[in-house]
């Protein structure tokens, strides 16, 4: 890789990393209010895995632009201003009823899935390797969201009818998963990573599956509200405030 | 004289924090150890990525290295490469897992995750394999719960990976 390629292999990961962290910061604000005890289990430790899902992504950008304190994943999560993450908006909105959370981990989970497959053949071994520890531990996550996208729409009217408007509102949302991250345009030529574009035709065919067969159906419109990982919805600015805000409180603080 | 084989037998002391009845070792979770001049170099691997005894696992090594004579420094580094799999648990942890109550994970030799979980998990407490998942995670990220509809108890597995 040239010096462009390692820059623009740390916006990505960054990238990746931020789309976990925010997730996993949602996931985690079921703790102590699932709707069963077993959810709450469940989502505390899926937050814990998104998280630190996030941390291998960070590490990997900071190797490949060398060690600095700017790289540092707690330097990233904690310390980085709001408008420097490059998470998709799906991730940033509020956890919504149980539905909502639901079919927002299904989308991802697939989504996901089908991009460390490809990552996992990167010519970057770094990234492939790590990709491939990911993917194994992701599996549980899908099993877990895809169960529940059966359960709930199959389950009572008003599961149904909950799980239609969640799929409503994120199914364009989703889609932004497929615009190309920050960095991409300049490792695909070389196989670093796979062009985001070509990994929607599984995706779609994968969750239009599951959701035919939970009587579920995805609305017409399938385009992104925002193309840009920049563009952010006000409810990130919340999030981060909460998340940052022990930190920043006392950054010399030893844990 | 400081050996490999000496360092590799002191980390059999180090308990997994999170399942402290198997070492660090018996887990797979110790890769390698090289020794320098008075140092030492011990590389590990994560089982889960997110798992949050990671830390602990790294300061207890350091703890009980430091306690061998001539050595001064322990480094502890960690490796994702080749990626933890649940296959690298000793059978010596495996039946230790199971006395206290944990199923452990059904081997893979090279078969997907996604076949093996058809399989049927075995009560550790009576061997039926009548059971019933009830959570895809547990006390942990590696482990899931189940219930046993033979011996009417719930019960732990360590999930394959």
């Amino acid at each position: 890789m040239n010096d462009t390629q390692k820059q623009a292999l740390a916006a990505y990961l960054i990238a990746l990393g931020d789309d976990e962290l925010i997730l996993g910061h949602r996931d985690s604000e079921w703790a102590g209010h699932a709707p069963i005890l077993e959810e709450d289990i469940a989502f505390a430790n899926l937050a814990l895995d998104e998280i630190g899902h996030a941390v291998v992504w960070y590490e990997l950008a900071s190797d490949a632009t060398g060690e600095n304190p700017e790289t540092h994943p707690n330097h990233l999560a904690y310390f980085r201003d709001v408008h420097d993450f490059r998470c998709v908006q799906m991730v940033e909105l509020p956890k919504g009823d149980w539905a909502y959370t639901i079919v927002r981990q299904y989308l991802f989970d697939v989504a996901e899935r089908i991009r460390l497959t490809a990552l996992a053949q990167s010519n970057y071994p770094p990234l492939a390797e790590a990709a491939g520890k990911i993917k194994g531990e992701e599996l549980y996550h899908l099993r877990h969201s895809a169960a529940w996208v059966k359960r709930l729409g199959l389950g009572t009217a008003e599961s149904n009818i909950r799980m239609q408007h969640a799929l409503n509102e994120l199914w364009a949302l989703a889609h932004q998963l497929f615009m190309p991250l920050p960095g991409e345009n300049d490792l695909t030529p070389d196989d670093i990573v796979p062009v985001s574009a070509n990994l929607l035709p599984e995706w779609e065919a994968v969750v239009r599956t599951a959701f035919a067969e939970a009587d579920l159906t995805p609305p017409a419109a399938n385009t992104s509200p925002s193309r840009d990982r920049s563009v952010h919805t006000p409810y990130l600015i919340d999030l981060v405030t909460e998340m940052q805000k022990v930190a920043r409180l006392d950054p010399d603080a030893t844990w | 004289m400081l050996t490999r084989d000496a360092i590799w037998q002191a980390l059999e002391d180090v308990p997994d924090p999170e399942i402290p009845m198997v070492s660090l070792v018996e887990m797979g979770i110790v890769r390698d150890v090289e020794i320098g001049d008075k140092t030492v170099t011990v590389t590990i691997t994560p089982t889960f990525s997110g798992c949050p005894a990671l830390q602990v696992m790294k300061d207890e090594i350091v703890e009980r290295l430091k306690k061998e004579e001539g050595i001064s420094d322990v480094t502890v580094e960690t490796t994702y490469s080749p990626p933890w799999t649940t296959d690298w648990i000793a059978e010596t942890a495996r039946d230790k897992l199971k006395d206290f109550g944990i199923t452990p994970p059904p081997r893979l030799d090279g078969t997907a995750v996604e076949i093996v979980l058809f399989e049927p998990v075995a009560c550790p407490q009576c061997g039926s394999t009548n059971t019933s998942i009830k959570n895809n995670w547990g006390p942990t990220p590696c482990k899931t719960i189940h219930y046993c509809n033979s011996c009417n108890q719930p019960f732990e597995s360590f999930k394959p990976l």
